[in-house]
């Protein structure tokens, strides 16, 4: 087991630094200059060769790197370009909002995916199974920013039930929540089906049914937690798309997160953001896919890691 | 080399498992009926849009407009009303279906033969060349998806192709991953051993043994990759970075109206509702697909 | 030796002695109706990067910077027209290249310490200072001794000097007419040193100024809190004890809140979805004030890319454009141009009629310029609402005249890379990157974006369009520094766009109208909600009826 987390934690510090390297070559592929956005429009030739010196941005690309990379082995991010902040400290202002999307996100696929996969797995084959089943094909169907978009229309602006978009109360998380984990929701809904029928076939719950245990014990004591094991090792596969989602939605709720923080910097090539940004997700997914790994053979014994 | 053939005991073991059955078991299922319904209509949509709509996609008409530059409700000369610049939304509508589409195939053709390529290289012949492989992959894995994409279409400056292929550069490598387990158990299995120690060449293992029960894989994953290809093409679209105006997209044509959303839904409503078909389409014909081409294989993954 | 002596100020300290109190409220040019007290909300859309006045260079920042701080020179609230700040009065020599400032003793920083010379000499050095990376250390190209500090070889400015700890002495290159404006920049304004070097870097998260007011609490993302400075040294400003701007407020959320009366002021306007709406409601239109704009929207021709090297073809598209159309795709929140300068800019020429709509004509130009056929382009844009709307409305004009034009629509900082290569893009729509003035002076609309200085790799001049006859009279317009004859060089200006407008680099589109929305509460002048210097309010000068 020691062995093993070693050779994980091994591999995923690789994988970081390929990150890195990607997407700093990809920025410094950019054809745009940031030192023109520092710099300003009324800033003379040699102003803007000072501030390229200075940012050691007339530096041959492995300088560059290197630079960087020392940096950020020391934990240093780098400072924004045009924030003139630490990246570090930006993207530690706007992590929490972000992180409590995600969770409310985390939170809207549970309720919603187990009670629709619970109740179309006991109901198997009934039109409130089909239904279900469509509605998840729905839910992993629809662009996130249109169920934003329409989830605001109808219950903000129609109803007003919820406030258009902004940050601050619970009343602000749902419709954002609701919008980042409907996707999410659709493919648990599914999984959970399956996983209940399986579970129900299991002896077991046979022997459960045979002692004459009431109906509901039976699902939630017995059925319901080793059904509901394999999908919690999928919300840690599933932080990637969170970090995909979380750039469209929190543009569209205005949402004080990473994701705008990152869609922002991405229109004024604010590189050392960007860097930052792509950086913590990139950590962040490779964390959920480790603990993924890591919580496997405690729900299925018959995984050993290896 | 003249291949020892029909005799072979590998070869009924061999034979692609796709059957001329598959169509009728499709038509066969209500939910895969409702999925080609819906590829059907987009696809009648964008082939006969110029005999669909009297309208051109790109003429922005004076009378689409009102004098305080207000687009047109539906109703009247405007089936679906008219966007923000006049423009007929039910054309632009039917137009976008030929981006969608055509992004859809052509993204998710190149990461299907990317995936493919990659999967089967690693998982065929595994030691260095497949260890770097599949590092690589888990290192695209690890990339937030639509910030790469972002980036990717900064640097390449966006056209339709372009765009094409940033979706593809992104999406490859879940098709890897899956094709990867599937020819290294395939690369286990007892016929193609039986194959080698016939002495069938690399090339005739790949392409008569592996590749072929590779389809029904590949099949599936090509049809649920189009819905994938279909929903990033919008949000790319959508945040400005994907199809250049004035092609229409469904993407563009919400991102371009998003502003007056509140005062005219119907601007996000209709071309919503045409990505949201389009994906479900191709998502419940895909499912139906994997369940007639591999019923081991169930729900996710 | 002759000397000018400006002397509004003198002139009233002195009607302070003799009259007392009136004479100081017409100099703070003092509300009477106004109330001390009471606190506001002002909302944006997007963070605010930085409150240090070296560096901010947002709309939005820009007028929160300018209640932290101040420049020695100010604008009278709510006009263009110039008057002292931190100076109580300065002296022009007779060749208009020395500045002598007297500075206003007792003005105290946020901590406490009293400003001097050597605050302003220090603060002039420090945004001059490469390593500032100032976006507006250009402004200063005019200060002797400013290539020096450029290029690395000192730290201090040879051209400031420090005469006595109430005076500083500043001396000029050559003359500028405009150096007094600069001096009212944020960019000019006087910080103290100590502040300084304690926040380091991180000056703009931690501004110290002489301002009437200073922060409060800041949380980054969410919100700012300025409070009143008692120690102000403009007696009675401001009026407000405290703003709080919210941060990540979409347009329309901010809209919604200010009907419900949670928000005085939409930073960001009225959302164009809701314009009409609250047009249409005379309650509501009645707490909209609208202004101009010191804002140009245009198309740039890059006159060393064919065909637009022909002056013929540039003059067509100038006539192929419906600006009217544009106009009303962005609802009529503009006015149509026909030239470089916008209207309330000194210098804007109302004889000059420029190019008339007429595509037919336009086509015959193109014709006679052996482009019958017409001609395939590119029209570079970036790629935020309404900008990429507004190219279509043009590609479809252009396509009318036989132009076509592809669109590509890029990341901003895309497209300013494009422009300032010499062959990129062949047209550009300046929209969302568009020339506001940073002072009004018509002298701010040539240098970078028309004339030669700003036509080279990485340059703002997308047209690259260089006429040296040009620059020498922008030279000879900008050395007229006598006040007296501010008319002429007006007219010396309005003669250079005219000739500019001959060429036809540009096509200018339209001129950006302020729409500012209040809260029934809100009190103070209509000319402080579109403060052409201060957006989207003057700070200092708005108050609250509903305080006791």
């Amino acid at each position: 087991m020691a062995a093993y987390l070693v050779r994980r934690l091994l591999q995923t510090a690789l994988i970081l630094l390929g990150v890195s390297v990607i997407t700093f070559a990809l920025l410094y592929l950019l054809p745009a200059d940031p030192v023109r956005q520092i710099a300003g429009r009324s800033a003379t030739p040699e102003t803007v060769e000072n501030i390229r010196r200075q940012l050691g941005l007339d530096q041959p690309f492995i300088v560059q790197y290197w630079r960087y990379l020392s940096g950020l082995l020391q934990g240093d991010l780098g400072r924004s370009y045009l924030q003139r902040s630490e990246v570090s400290t930006l993207i530690a202002a706007r992590l929490p909002a972000s992180l409590l999307l995600m969770v409310g996100a985390i939170g809207c696929e549970l309720l919603l995916g187990l009670t629709m996969g619970i109740v179309a797995a006991v109901r198997r084959g009934s039109v409130a199974d089909q239904t279900m089943m469509i509605a998840s094909f729905v839910g992993v169907s629809a662009p996130q920013f249109v169920v934003g978009l329409l989830l605001l229309y109808f219950f903000s602006v129609r109803l007003g039930w919820f406030p258009i978009g902004g940050y601050g109360t619970w009343k602000h998380m749902v419709l954002p929540s609701v919008a980042l984990g409907i996707l999410g929701a659709g493919w648990y809904s599914r999984m959970m089906r399956s996983s209940m029928i399986d579970v129900l076939r299991q002896d077991y719950v046979r022997t459960a049914r045979a002692k004459g245990l009431a109906r509901g014990t039976i699902l939630f004591r017995h059925a319901l937690p080793n059904a509901v094991l394999p999908i919690i090792a999928m919300i840690g596969i599933d932080i990637g798309l969170f970090m995909s989602g979380i750039v469209v939605i929190e543009s569209v709720f205005g949402w004080p997160g990473i994701g705008q923080l990152a869609w922002q910097a991405i229109q004024r090539i604010d590189i050392p953001i960007i860097m930052g940004v792509t950086l913590v997700s990139a950590c962040a997914i490779v964390i959920g896919n480790l603990l993924a790994d890591l919580v496997t053979p405690f729900i299925d014994p018959r995984i050993r890691l290896r | 080399m003249t291949a020892p053939t029909s005799p072979d005991i590998a070869v009924a073991n061999v034979a692609p498992p796709v059957r001329a059955g598959v169509w009728r078991r499709l038509l066969g299922r209500p939910l895969a009926l409702i999925g080609l319904f819906f590829i059907a209509i987009t696809l009648a949509g964008a082939l006969f849009a110029p005999w669909l709509t009297p309208f051109d996609p790109n003429d922005q008409m004076f009378d689409g407009l009102t004098i305080e530059g207000a687009p047109m409700p539906p109703g009247g000369q405007f089936l679906l009303g008219t966007d923000l610049l006049g423009r007929d939304l039910l054309t632009r509508i039917l137009y976008g279906a030929r981006t969608s589409l055509i992004i859809g195939i052509a993204a998710n053709g190149t990461a299907l033969i990317i995936g493919t390529l990659v999967g089967v290289v690693a998982g065929f012949f595994r030691g260095w060349i497949g260890a770097i492989l599949m590092r690589f992959t888990d290192l695209m894995m690890a990339f937030p998806a639509l910030l790469l994409a972002i980036c990717l279409a900064a640097v390449f400056q966006p056209s339709l192709w372009i765009v094409a292929m940033v979706i593809a550069l992104v999406n490859w490598v879940q098709t890897a991953r899956v094709i990867f387990t599937e020819t290294s158990s395939l690369a286990e299995r007892e016929f193609i051993a039986a194959e080698r120690t016939l002495g069938a060449g690399t090339g005739r293992i790949l392409f008569r043994h592996i590749l072929p029960h590779l389809v029904p894989t590949i099949i599936v994953w090509g049809t649920l990759g189009i819905s994938t290809t279909v929903l990033l093409e919008a949000t790319l679209s959508y945040l400005g970075v994907g199809v250049q105006p004035p092609t229409p997209s469904w993407g563009n044509i919400i991102f371009e109206n998003q502003t007056y959303f509140q005062a005219a839904p119907w601007l996000v409503f209709f071309p919503g509702m045409a990505i949201l078909a389009l994906a479900l389409g191709f998502n419940l014909v895909g499912d139906a697909l994997r369940d007639i081409l591999d019923p081991t294989q169930r729900g996710r993954d | 030796m002759k000397n000018w002596l400006r002397t509004t100020v003198s002139a009233s300290a002195l009607a302070v002695l003799m009259a007392g109190a009136p004479a100081l409220a017409q100099e703070e040019m003092l509300d009477p109706a106004a109330k001390q007290g009471g606190s506001i909300v002002i909302t944006y859309k997007d963070d605010v990067a930085t409150l240090d006045p070296a560096i901010g260079y947002d709309w939005q920042n820009w007028s929160m910077i300018k209640s932290i701080f101040d420049g020695l020179m100010d604008y009278k609230p709510g006009t263009t027209e110039l008057r002292p700040g931190l100076a109580e009065s300065y002296e022009i020599s007779e060749e208009g290249q020395t500045f002598t400032f007297k500075l206003r003793s007792g003005v105290k920083f946020h901590n406490g310490r009293e400003m001097t010379a050597d605050d302003v000499k220090y603060s002039l050095d420090r945004v001059t200072n490469p390593k500032t990376q100032s976006p507006g250390a250009g402004f200063f190209g005019s200060i002797k001794g400013f290539d020096e500090i450029t290029a690395g070889s000192t730290e201090t400015l040879s051209g400031v000097t420090v005469v006595d700890p109430m005076t500083v002495k500043i001396e000029l290159s050559r003359p500028d007419a405009t150096f007094l404006h600069v001096m009212a920049l944020n960019f000019a304004s006087v910080v103290p040193q100590e502040a300084v070097a304690e926040a380091g870097a991180d000056f703009g998260k931690k501004p110290v100024g002489t301002g009437a007011f200073k922060l409060g609490e800041w949380t980054i993302g969410q919100r700012l809190v300025f409070a009143r400075n008692e120690d102000y040294w403009r007696k009675g400003l401001p009026y407000l004890d405290q703003i709080t701007f919210e941060v990540g407020q979409e347009p329309i959320v901010a809209l919604l809140r200010l009907q419900k009366g949670e928000v005085d002021v939409p930073g960001d306007g009225i959302p164009p979805a809701k314009f009409q709406e609250v047009m249409a409601d005379p309650e509501q239109k009645a707490r909209v004030v609208e202004g101009g704009q010191l804002h140009t929207g245009y198309i740039t021709m890059n006159v060393e890319m064919a065909p637009f090297d022909k002056k013929e073809v540039r003059q067509a598209v100038n006539m192929a454009i419906n600006k009217d159309r544009v106009v009303q795709i962005i609802n009529n929140r503009a006015i149509p141009a026909n030239q470089p300068l916008p209207p309330s800019m000194p210098g804007y020429d109302n004889a000059y009629e420029g190019y008339a709509y007429d595509p037919e004509k336009a086509k015959a130009m193109l014709a006679e310029a052996g482009l019958a056929d017409g001609f395939e382009t590119e029209l570079f844009v970036m790629n935020t609402d309404p900008n990429p709307r507004i190219a279509q409305a043009i590609q479809q004009d252009l396509s009318a005249v036989g132009i076509k034009a592809s669109i590509q629509s890029l990341a901003q900082a895309n497209v300013i890379a494009a422009g300032g290569e010499k062959d990129q893009a062949p047209m550009i729509w300046s929209g969302g990157m568009a020339w506001i003035a940073d002072f009004p002076d018509p002298s701010n609309f040539y240098g970078p974006i028309l004339g030669c200085a700003g036509a080279v790799e990485g340059g703002w001049n997308w047209s690259w369009y260089c006429n040296e006859d040009l620059d020498k009279m922008a030279t000879e317009a900008d050395s007229v520094t006598d006040p007296a004859k501010a008319d002429e060089r007006s007219k010396m200006w309005s003669e250079i766009y005219g000739k500019i407008m001959e060429d036809a680099p540009w096509v200018p589109v339209f001129n950006e109208q302020r729409f500012t929305m209040k809260s029934p509460r809100m009190g103070g002048a209509d000319a402080l909600y579109v403060d052409p210097v201060s957006i989207p309010v003057n700070y200092d000068y708005v108050f609250v009826t509903d305080v006791q």
